[in-house]
Formats: C-alpha cells, structure tokens, sequence
C-alpha cells in the first residue's frame, strides 16, 4: 500500500517547524507503523535528507518511549494500542497520514516528534513512592492485601509513562498520569502511610512543570494505550480531600 | 591466565553471611565523600544506585532511554523467583540454588548462585514494600505459579507485566533519591568510553543524545548495567536501543568478556513477517502450558491452511520426541526442535519460518473462556501482530534470540578485572551458566542492586581515596577528544550503505552461523564474514547528519559499529567450546538422537576473552568451576 | 490556602461553587414555576421573598460571592489550561468529550453576560422600565405585580429569544458541570461514571426544559394577563 504522510519536522526545541510531505511507498500491512517510518527514513537517507526523528525502544508496547499524534489521535486510531504495536493494515492504500509531536508546554520538542517528557519523571519524583529502604522491611506475607485491591492497585499501575493522555487532554493536563501513581500506592497499605503528602506534592510538581488542570474531558482515558481509567482520577480526587485537614 | 573469582570458602551455606561480615565498611559521614558513576537504569541499575543513594553515596544514573523507567527489564511479562516456599512444595534456598546450577548446565559458579538464592527471598520484601502488586490469593497472601519447568512454584507475578511492576518499583525508589538529592539522574545519555587512570576504572566518557555534547564525568568506581547483546543477531526481542556498546568500550579498554556465546533463544515468540521486521516479540512461555506444537509430516502440506490439515498428517514433534516433557520441554531444546523442523522444510508462514502452537485441544478440553481467561492478553497482542485470531487458528511461533548469559566476567563482588569497574545484571556474566531458567533474570537484576553491590563497593571504596582523581586527569581529556574524533570517523565515511542494512547483515549472519545450532563450518564461515563487513562498514557506511542534536543515526552507527567487533568474538568463543551446553549448541557435539553433550572435564570453566584489536586474535583467560555442592549431571528431559 | 494554588483544591472549588449554584438554579425555577399557577402564585412568591429583608440581601451578597469565585477559578483555570498547550495541533479529534465540555468558558461568560440583563432587566428594571413593577399597578391584593411584568416581557420576541438562548447556554454548561462535579468530588467510578454523564445531561435538558416553557407558553398565549 501506499500512503502520503505530512510529519512534523522541527530541527530542534528553538527552531520553527513544520509539517512535511512525505511518500511512502509499498508499504506491507503487516508491517508496524514504526517499521512504516523505518522504511521511509531509509528512503530519506537514501534521498540524502536527514531522517525523521522519533522516539522508540522496545516496540512491544510496554516501554512507553514510542508515541505520536497519527491524524489527530496520540499512538493513532486503534483502541488501546501504543504507536509500535499499531499495524499498518489499519489503513487503507492512499491514506493520508498527519504525524505531530506530543503538543503540550511540560513537553518541549527535542526534534521532530521528539519530546522532553522528563516533567513527568519530577512529579513521582515529588513522592510516587513509598518510603521504603532497601533491606529495611519486613516479611512480605505480613501484610496482607485483599486480592480486589491487588488488582485495583494493578490496573493503575499498568501506566507505561508514554504521555498520550498529557497530549490528548484539550487542557494538557497530566492527570490520569498522576492519578494512576497516586491510586495505585494510595489503595495499599504500604502506600498509606504517605498518601496525604504525595497526593498534595504530586498535583502540586504537575502544575508547577506546566501541565494543564484536569476539567474531565476524560479525552486521556480515550487515549490511554492501557486503558487506565480515569476512575483513578476520581480516586486521587478522593485522596486530595482527604488530605485536606492534614 | 587463570583468573580467581575471589569467591569464599567454607560451607556454602555460610559463604554469603561471612564475607558480609569480612568486607570493609565506609563510615556513614564518610560515604557522601565517594562519588560512583551507574551507567543503566534497569533492574540491576535502577535498583543499584537507589540502594546506594540511600547509603549516602554520591551517584550519577546514566540512561540512553528518556526516562530512568523505560530499560527494557520493563519487557519482561512472566515472573521473579524467589525461595520463599510460600506453596510447602518442598523449596528451599538449596533448591533453588541446586536448580538455577543444573539449569545453568554446570557452567556457573556456585557461590555466587548460593548468594542469588539466598537474597532471593529479600527482594520479594523489598518490592511488596515498595508497593510492586504482585497478584494476591484471596486470603491477601502473595500467590505463586511454577514457571519454566521446575518443579516448584516458586514465580510471584504481576499479571503479564511482572518486569514492568518491578522496574517501576526501582524507578520510584531511584526518583526518591533524586529528590533527596544523593542521585543526579543524566537521562538521553550514551556511556562511549571508559576512563582508566593507572589501571583503575576512574570515569566514563558520554554523549548527550539530545544536544549531541561530549562530556565526561570521573567517579571513585564505575558500575555497569547495560543489559545483554542479543541485538548482534539484529533481531532479536530485546528494545532496540539495547547494545553492547557499554560493556564493549569497557573490553576495550581491558575488560575480559566472559562465556560471551552463551545466547539464549526464546521458543515462543511471533516469527518474522518480512524484510520490514524491526524486532521479533515474545509470547510468555506458558503458553506451552497449554499449547501443542506441531508441524504437517509432509513438505506439501506446508502452504495448506492448518484446518486442512488431518490429524494422521501433523508431527507433533516435541511430544514424539520428548514423551515426558512434551510440550513443556526447555527453552533450548523446544528452541532447537523448532528449528529442525523448518530446516527439513517443514516450516509453516511467511518464508516457512514457523511452527504452529494450537490451543485447539485445550479449548475444546477446558472451553475457550478459560483459555481466554489465562492468555487473553498474549492472545490480543498475537491479534494485533499478525491479524490471526489464535482461538480460531493455531498460532505460529518461532525462536528468537532473547538473554544473553554471558558478558562482562567479574568475581565474586561483581567487580570486573578493572578495579574499580563494576558490572550487574545481564551484563556480567555469572550466575545463569550457559542457560537461564524462566524468571531468574529478574530475580539477579534486583539481587545485584538491591543486595549485593550495597555491600561489595564498600568494600572496594574502603581501600581509595575519594575524589583523588577528577576529570581534571589528563586521561579525561584523552578520552573525550578520542570519542569525537572516532564519531567524526563515523560521519565522515559518507558511503552508500545504510546503517541499518549493516546491522541486518550482521544479524543474519550471526543467526545463521551462530545462532541456535552451531558448527565449525559455520562458525568459520562467519569469522571470515564479520570482519569483511566490519571492513566494508568502515569504508561504506552512510551516517547522516552532524554531531549536533539528536540524531539516531550516528548513536545506531556506534552501536552496530561495536556489535561488528564484538560479533567475532562472539563467534570465537563459540568455536573454542567443543562441546554443547546450555545455550550453545555446536552440531559436532550431540548424541545418536540429537541431545546437547556437555564435555566437563575439557571445558568446566569461564572463557574470559581479553580484546587485542579490532584484527587481533582475544587472549582467552580462564577460570576453572568447582562443584562442591550440586554433583555434576546430564540434563535429561527425555 | 494552598489549596487555592492546588489543581484539585481549585477544581474542587469550581465544583462547591458551581454545586451550590446549580442549587440555586433549580430553587430559582421552582420558584418561578409559580407563574403557571397565575398573579396569585408568582405575585405571593415574590411578596414572601421581600418581605425577607436583609435575608435576601445575604443570600444575594452570598450568591454573589459564589459567582465571582467560580467565575475568578474558572478564567483563572482556562488560562493556565491554555498556556499548557500554547501550541496547538494541526490535525486534533476528541473523541471522548462533549461540545459543552468544550465550551465551558464560552458559556459561563455568557451566562454571566446574560446574568447581568437578568438582573438589570427583572431586578434593577433599567432595560424596560416601561414594564417593571414600579410602572405597573399592584395587583388587587396590592404586591407588586411580577407576573405581569413577566408577561409582558416575554411577550416581546426579543426578550423571550434571549432568555431561550440564554438558556440554551445554561444547558451546554450544565450538560458537562453536572456529572463533573461529581467526578471532582471523587464519588464517581468505571460503572457509574458513564450513568452520571447520562443523568447529568438529562438534568440539565430538565431544567433547560423547566426555564424556557415560561417565556414559550407566553408567547403562545397559554399565560396571558
């Protein structure tokens, strides 16, 4: 199949960029959208223009490195399917793709559809832990955690820290990113204990980086390639009032 | 030379605990004083210099990803061992201890495997505290399932993504320190040199990915945790950013590379779909819990759809071969029976590099819900790969290479044969002997950064002066104007060749010569093919750009640039072992009916290579294994 | 006071605010419901509200108070969700959200354009003084005569148009407000998250329904004087 893709290039978070017109040719449906690039840039390379920059690493949809805007969707049109794991056959020949950056001020571009998404590194570092040291805990079956509440606790951490849900909040807002952290640790006993403080840091750090405010549009559910819900952002709201008088 | 581990002596059981007590100690107002470079941030990485940060060490975390949160120990989806005996199956410390020896088909040392199940039971702790959800029996206590073939269950588990859980757990830990300040976390940055001063491992030499700036950074010891080297075959299942690079600049500069064709080949994962192919993806191994492998009897009958294909006419040839294991036979001979199969033609997919795995019995047997129920997500993700709906058609499966065994050697406290360098995690070479069980890479990731380097660099810092050498030292410089030049190099070869299509040749002719079977035809073959295509890649390879910014091309030009030297040595190391263990396989070396034979009494040691030069022959060094405590024994899975 | 700086603490005072002012809409359209029942009905329902006195002159300072902070917050909030994506995409669909989610500011400033007509037109009487209580007589029973002051108002098609437009607005905002507040006040999960949206948005046709069937009954000369 054939497809016209219009990419974001940009030489850098300074330079002006804009969207450029690209052929890819022969392309196999059942080849990744990632591998799509690929063979592009190949072609590019070949043409003598430098290749389109984008971030990337395990391709297997956990690593969260991967993502861009495809047609006005982050990691494209599949439900709950990261950018690498997005096959081509969701296409049809003669398709126009329009392939854009994370949009969101917390996220500078690096270049083309690169971005600097360290923000979202600074809000768990502004307390998504526990305070445990290592060496300095007891025996693991000692606490004991309802099997529901495992399970709770796991559908929010299954976040992979990929940005979609910062690029597809109309506010760019990061919310369901810090809900899903705060709701996780929050729902354990081991995570109890601090949960005041780091829902109150981790809103705080969020807006101080440059992330929007969450008006739940619920755009970020819709974009999660995990599908983390936002009933976690309900969740941290809960968390928030709770943290109020202390 | 023969090389000494450096492990203790004395009962096994006690070796742990005693050379704790015997280590030298750093007074806690003293540690801040030391500085310590950590060059990854997986498991092994993440969790080191967490540990270290909280014992007050001044750390630097190097990562290439963007994030300390993104190595690829967050790919691994089944689980992480550990001897807690929660079941009353009957494990112990011992046992996971005598399996993890006899998995490793004996090519391990013993005390540093005692150590690793040992602490086993510490690192389960450890991430319960940190919050890690591992899944939970309904009383609320941790469950277990049996993984890889052993005999107990022992594997605690996150739902698919126990390595992603964990990681995020060291991550968190590690983000703790960087706001407590004891850790600067430099992400989007590339180790490319080892600095020594007098033989001792004094700092690295770095790119910024993003700006493209070459810096330097000195430190009173060096840690390594850069992952393992499966990307030489090109394809493989690892992330794409995985290299050799780090642990290569490091044996370049004359650290020995330990056992480094000990590969392994994952059985399960979803073959290739053409010449586009990036990456190969795994499929958790238990899957073959409840899938049949088989292949049609007859070549002609490869091209017919699987449905048409009569039952009379399917050899399902793990269970023919194998009547007690069957299907559950271990990753390297489930690896190599797959690819006896295609390579008598008998393969199945795209270029017949495949075999199928078919739940149809199961489903029929226990119904398609309760299929759906165990393996649903692998089952979606098969959907999304290859657009084959796996309840309604058998699967197709083939092996990739998946962990590398070996690596950086190192002794007993995980220091190299560079005072000072110290390596963890899949990238030193020691405790998984020639084959890795299922779910131990996470348990020696976190063992190594958790319990084991808080400990050992202590020991080793005890005996140096802090900050005694900067990046002041004239080596520093050295270092930093021979980085840039050899990336000028790189660029200024403006030839017509891709970078990418070097490392696909490469690839191929790693998997076809030293892949999973190995001969000493095709190992020659291949030592006479690396070094040409090192060659053509010096004077043809096309690397676009400048050293400003960020550009991919050159960091995939370094790294595949570094896989063509190391490639050889991969395959050199493959030719002196004749026998067959483990993950390498050499043809030569098989009984009547096609089984690994292990030759102990020629090659029970680690093959430590000394790099001489890009064209220069390694110097082998070795280290003889004794085995005190688990007898020797021919692995039987008949 | 953190709290005010705080991205939750401020959405949850978007949420108290606009709780308490969603309230104040539904009393308020109870209370003009009255009308139906003809001059007796609205005519005493006013008379009871004066003779209030300084109550009412604390509910409006309180009511006004109300408005400013969710009208400060919810400007405040916009901009700062602007500046968080300065730039905007090319090529962007939101398939999850709504028009009126969308258009939360547009429609709370009209809202606020439209109240301060309301005000200026029912209760200061400065936009048609012709009809206001003070230029008409009072009923037989000698109140102020509301209801045909409201009569006569929406007689005219401009002023009726206003109000069904204003209220068009009011819907959008409540179609979004009310299953938000709930949201943000954390009492929402997986399964009852999309129900409240559906109860949200039928309370909010509810109450638009409730508004405009005054001014459409007038003007259909079902309420006549």
């Amino acid at each position: 199949m054939n497809l016209t893709l219009y990419v974001w290039r940009q030489n850098g978070p300074e330079g002006q960029g804009k969207l450029e017109q690209y052929e890819a040719k022969n392309v196999s449906p059942d080849s990744s959208f990632l591998e799509m690039l690929d063979e592009v840039n190949q072609e590019l390379i070949e043409t003598g223009i430098d290749p389109i920059e984008f971030d990337n690493d395990c391709r297997e949809g956990i690593c969260g490195t991967c993502g861009c805007v495809i047609n006005g969707r982050p990691h494209g049109p599949q439900e709950e399917t990261t950018a690498c794991q997005l096959h081509m056959r969701q296409f049809k020949d003669g398709d126009s793709l329009t392939l854009e950056p994370w949009r969101a001020t917390a996220f500078p571009i690096v270049k083309d559809l690169v971005v600097d998404r360290s923000a979202m590194d600074r809000i768990i570092e502004s307390g998504g832990y526990t305070s445990a040291y290592t060496g300095q805990v007891g025996e693991a079956n000692q606490t004991l955690i309802p099997k529901p509440l495992a399970e709770y606790a796991m559908d929010a951490a299954a976040c992979i820290g990929c940005g979609a849900c910062v690029a597809a909040c109309p506010n760019g807002s990061a919310m369901l990113f810090t809900s899903a952290k705060v709701a996780q640790l929050a729902s354990l006993p081991q995570g109890k204990v601090e949960a005041a403080e780091r829902v109150k840091a981790m809103t705080a750090t969020a807006i101080a980086n440059g992330f929007g405010n969450c008006s739940n549009h619920y755009e970020c559910e819709a974009a999660c390639p995990k599908g983390v819900s936002v009933k976690f952002i309900a969740k941290l709201n809960r968390e928030y009032i709770k943290a109020l008088p202390k | 030379m023969i090389l000494d581990g450096k492990c203790p002596i004395g009962p096994i059981e006690k070796t742990w605990d005693q050379h704790r007590f015997d280590m030298k100690l750093i007074n806690p107002s003293n540690k801040r004083k030391f500085k310590i470079i950590m060059v990854g941030t997986g498991l092994a990485g993440g969790a080191g210099a967490a540990s270290l940060g909280e014992l007050g060490y001044n750390v630097e975390a190097y990562c290439y990803q963007d994030s300390s949160r993104r190595a690829h120990s967050i790919a691994a989806q089944g689980g992480i061992n550990a001897a807690k005996n929660y079941p009353n199956d009957g494990d112990s410390v011992f046992r996971l201890f005598y399996d993890t020896i006899k998995g490793g088909d004996f090519r391990a040392r013993e005390a540093d495997v005692w150590r690793l199940s040992q602490v086993s039971n510490n690192i389960i702790d450890q991430c319960v505290a940190q919050g890690v959800p591992f899944a939970r029996e309904y009383s609320g206590l941790l469950s277990n399932r049996s993984f890889g073939g052993a005999q107990v269950s022992r594997t605690f588990y996150a739902r698919g993504q126990t390595g992603q859980q964990l990681l995020l757990g060291a991550y968190q830990a590690l983000a703790r320190q960087v706001k407590a300040g004891t850790v600067k976390l430099k992400a989007r940055t590339e180790m490319l040199d080892l600095v020594m001063v007098d033989g001792v491992a004094k700092g690295i030499t770095y790119r910024e990915l993003s700006t493209g700036e070459i810096k330097t950074s000195w430190a009173d010891a060096v840690v390594l945790a850069t992952g393992g080297y499966v990307n030489v075959f090109y394809l493989s299942t690892n992330a794409m950013g995985c290299s050799v690079t780090a642990a290569w600049k490091a044996a370049k500069k004359g650290a020995y590379m330990a056992n480094p064709c000990y590969t392994q080949i994952h059985p399960t994962c979803i073959p290739q779909s053409g010449e586009h192919q990036s990456k190969l993806t795994l499929m958790s191994e238990s899957l073959r819990n409840d899938g049949r492998c088989w292949v049609p009897k007859r070549k002609e009958d490869c091209e017919k759809p699987a449905s048409e294909i009569a039952e009379e006419d399917r050899d399902y040839y793990l269970e023919r071969k194998y009547p007690s294991f069957g299907n559950l036979a271990p990753r390297d001979i489930a690896s190599r029976a797959a690819k006896e199969q295609c390579d008598d033609e008998r393969g199945v997919g795209p270029g017949k590099r495949g075999v199928y795995l078919d739940f149809e019995n199961s489903i029929n047997r226990v119904g398609e819900s309760t299929i759906r129920e165990r393996y649903g997500n692998l089952f979606d993700m098969y959907e999304k790969i290859t657009d084959e709906d796996a309840y309604k058609q058998p699967m197709r499966i083939y092996p990739a290479p998946h962990y590398s065994m070996g690596g950086l050697w190192v002794d007993y406290n995980c220091m190299s044969n560079i005072p000072g360098l110290f390596v963890l995690g899949e990238a030193n070479f020691s405790v998984h002997g020639a084959n890795r069980l299922g779910a131990s890479a996470l348990m020696q990731g976190l063992a190594d950064g958790y319990f084991v380097i808080p400990y050992t660099i202590g020991n080793y810092l005890a005996g140096v002066k802090p900050g005694e050498v900067t990046d002041e030292h004239p080596e520093f410089k050295k270092s930093l104007e021979e980085t840039k030049s050899s990336l000028d190099k790189l660029l200024n070869i403006k030839g017509k060749r891709s970078v990418s299509s070097f490392h696909r040749e490469l690839g191929k002719i790693m998997w076809d010569n030293v892949g999973m079977a190995r001969s000493k035809e095709s190992l020659t073959e291949a030592l006479k093919a690396i070094p040409a295509l090192r060659e053509e890649f010096w004077q043809n390879v096309k690397v676009t750009g400048d050293t400003k910014g960020r550009n991919s091309q050159l960091e995939d030009a370094g790294r595949v640039a570094d896989f063509l030297e190391f490639g050889e040595m991969l395959a050199t190391d493959a030719l002196h072992r004749e026998e067959s263990c483990g993950g390498h396989f050499r043809v030569e070396h098989q009984t009547e009916d096609g089984e690994a034979t292990r030759d102990d009494e020629n090659f029970a040691y680690v093959a430590a290579w000394e790099f001489k030069g890009a064209n220069k022959a390694p110097e082998l060094h070795k280290e003889p294994l004794k085995f005190e405590n688990v007898k020797l024994a021919v692995r039987s899975y008949k | 006071m953190q709290m005010l700086q705080n991205s939750v603490g401020r959405k949850l005072v978007m949420a108290m605010t606009g709780l308490f002012l969603f309230l104040f809409v539904i009393v308020h359209l109870l209370g003009n419901s009255s009308v139906f029942i003809g001059a007796d009905g609205i005519n005493s329902y006013a008379e009871h509200l004066h003779a209030l006195g300084p109550i009412v002159w604390i509910f409006r300072l309180v009511m006004l108070g109300l408005f400013g902070v969710h009208i400060f917050f919810g400007i405040q909030l916009t901009l700062e969700n602007r500046a968080a994506r300065a730039i905007e995409y090319n090529e962007k669909k939101n398939p999850r959200t709504s028009f009126g989610a969308m258009t939360m500011i547009y429609t709370g400033l009209i809202l606020l354009a439209f109240l301060v007509y309301h005000l200026l037109h029912f209760t200061m009487h400065v936009t048609n003084p012709e009809i206001s209580v003070g230029a008409l007589a009072p009923d037989a029973l000698g109140r102020a005569d509301v209801f045909t002051m409201m009569v006569l108002s929406f007689q005219k098609i401009f002023i009726s148009l206003v109000y069904v437009g204003a209220m068009v607005t009011l819907l959008l905002h409540l179609s979004h407000g009310i299953q938000s507040l709930f949201q943000t006040v954390g009492w929402l999960g997986a399964e009852t998250l999309p129900v409240m949206e559906k109860i949200g948005r039928a309370a909010a046709v509810v109450i638009f329904a409730g508004f405009i069937s005054i001014p459409v009954s007038i003007l259909l000369g079902l309420i006549n004087v």
